[in-house]
């Protein structure tokens, strides 16, 4: 399990899998965790978009995604209750079937991205993730406190006269990016019971905010490095594995 | 009044239309004034007509040049599953638990969404109240409290504006807006404020 052809993928995912978990708490807060699956979709259908026109597929996928995160606040007011993420979904969902769908190309990897392709990550994608995680998680917690006062107390902002706008779409641009870069490498579904479950187990049973997020993150990374170890000993796909343990422990303890 | 923080000329503010009769009103630091009146009448549109978030159809509100605001509104905080202790909503704005009657001081530790309705109420309001703010506006604080919870924010109130601050607060509570109002304007409908 520890040579190198593993260990790059193992290190990748374990990267994602403790930055995901304290992202779902914010989504969670916030009432968008359905923006996990919608930017996962736009991200995939991106990446296929990019490798149709001949481009890097991990650069389409993330520009996608961030278009995606950025744009959504112009639209805000018509896509109100959480619509624009449903929108994304399908819309990211029906381009991304019907790219794989009519090139042979687009489908395989079509296949990769919902799947997940873990085990095919390379050093490039840890250089891309390791860093982004690295500046994510602190500019997260950094985002907590604004995060927390645009929810608990949506006039604080208007009251002291301070623009709320640059914090959301901070956090939607933030959200947007590392779930695409989380799909290009756990996949859809893995990224989404990352970004799910942990959080929900938290947020029934955490005493605080930060106790909260650090177990999110605790659990997230003993779910996916045992996920990674019983997917590898049994030759088994890893986001399937990985969403059934998170299952499995969220409704023994949540 | 030269010394004033908040004032309004003939205000009448509203959301979509007016819904307010023209509106004098000049706060000057260490007031409270109360806005009472039957429902309807416009007293939470005030509000948020001085925050900016309710419009302004014809008069003038003149703040003060950075002017500090906090808005306690009544709508509840959303905090039901979600784990946020005492300390941590406190800590959003910057206030300061010292002041806080034992009976939650003693919970700040607590998630909120495990405390008693009342509990949760004082503390938001309280979270509100000791911002770091100029004037703080209050929107029916007595809502939801108990004799003893009335009592200890009169006295809160009273040693917010001794520290320089200034309030206006919105109530239906005659007792406890003449127990703690300097002034009081009693909006009395669409076509007169007395």
């Amino acid at each position: 399990m520890w040579d190198d052809i593993f260990l790059i993928p193992f290190l990748t995912g374990l990267c994602l899998a403790l930055a995901l978990p304290v992202l779902g708490c914010f989504l969670r807060l916030r009432d968008e965790w359905l923006a996990a699956l919608a930017y996962a979709h736009v991200a995939a259908a991106g990446a296929l978009l990019a490798l149709v026109s001949g481009v890097a597929p991990a650069i389409g996928g993330m520009a996608a995604a961030a278009l995606a995160g950025a744009g959504k606040r112009f639209f805000s007011e018509r896509l109100a209750g959480g619509a624009a993420f449903a929108l994304l979904l399908l819309g990211g969902w029906a381009l991304a079937v019907l790219l794989a769908a009519n090139q042979p190309l687009a489908e395989r990897l079509g296949h990769a991205l919902f799947d997940g392709q873990l085990y095919f990550s390379g050093s490039d994608n840890l250089y891309l993730v390791l860093p982004w995680c690295l500046v994510a998680i602190p500019l997260l917690s950094r985002l907590s406190r604004q995060l927390l006062l645009a929810r608990i107390y949506p006039d604080y902002f208007h009251a002291q006269r301070l623009p709320v706008w640059p914090v959301v779409s901070g956090f939607d641009l933030l959200a947007a990016l590392t779930l695409a870069l989380a799909t290009m490498t756990l996949g859809v579904m893995g990224s989404f019971a990352l970004v799910f479950v942990p959080p929900w187990i938290v947020f029934r049973r955490a005493r605080s905010w930060r106790s909260g997020l650090f177990f999110s993150a605790l659990i997230g990374a003993i779910g996916y490095v045992a996920a990674f170890a019983i997917a590898l000993g049994l030759d088994q796909p890893f986001g399937p594995v990985l969403a059934l343990l998170l299952i499995a422990v969220g409704l023994l303890i949540a | 009044m030269s010394n004033f923080l908040i004032r309004t000329e003939q205000l009448v503010a509203g959301w979509q239309q007016p819904a307010t009769a023209p509106l004098d009103l000049s706060l000057g630091t260490g007031q409270i004034l109360g806005l009472t009146g039957p429902n309807g009448v416009g007293k939470s549109t005030i509000l948020g007509a001085l925050t900016g978030r309710a419009k302004c159809f014809s008069g003038e509100i003149h703040l003060r040049p950075g002017l500090r605001l906090a808005l306690q509104t009544q709508d509840v905080p959303p905090v039901n599953g979600l784990p946020l202790s005492g300390k941590e909503l406190l800590a959003l704005t910057g206030a300061s638990p010292k002041g806080l009657p034992p009976w939650l001081l003693e919970r700040l530790d607590q998630r909120l969404d495990r405390l008693s309705g009342g509990q949760r109420h004082y503390l938001s309001l309280w979270t509100i109240l000791q911002a770091p703010a100029d004037v703080v506006l209050l929107d029916e604080p007595t809502n939801n409290l108990d004799a003893a919870g009335t009592e200890h924010l009169e006295s809160a109130l009273r040693q917010r504006v001794a520290h320089g601050a200034a309030i206006i607060l919105v109530s239906h509570d005659d007792a406890f807006v003449s127990a703690v109002c300097d002034q009081v304007l009693v909006l009395k409908g669409p076509a007169h404020v007395g």
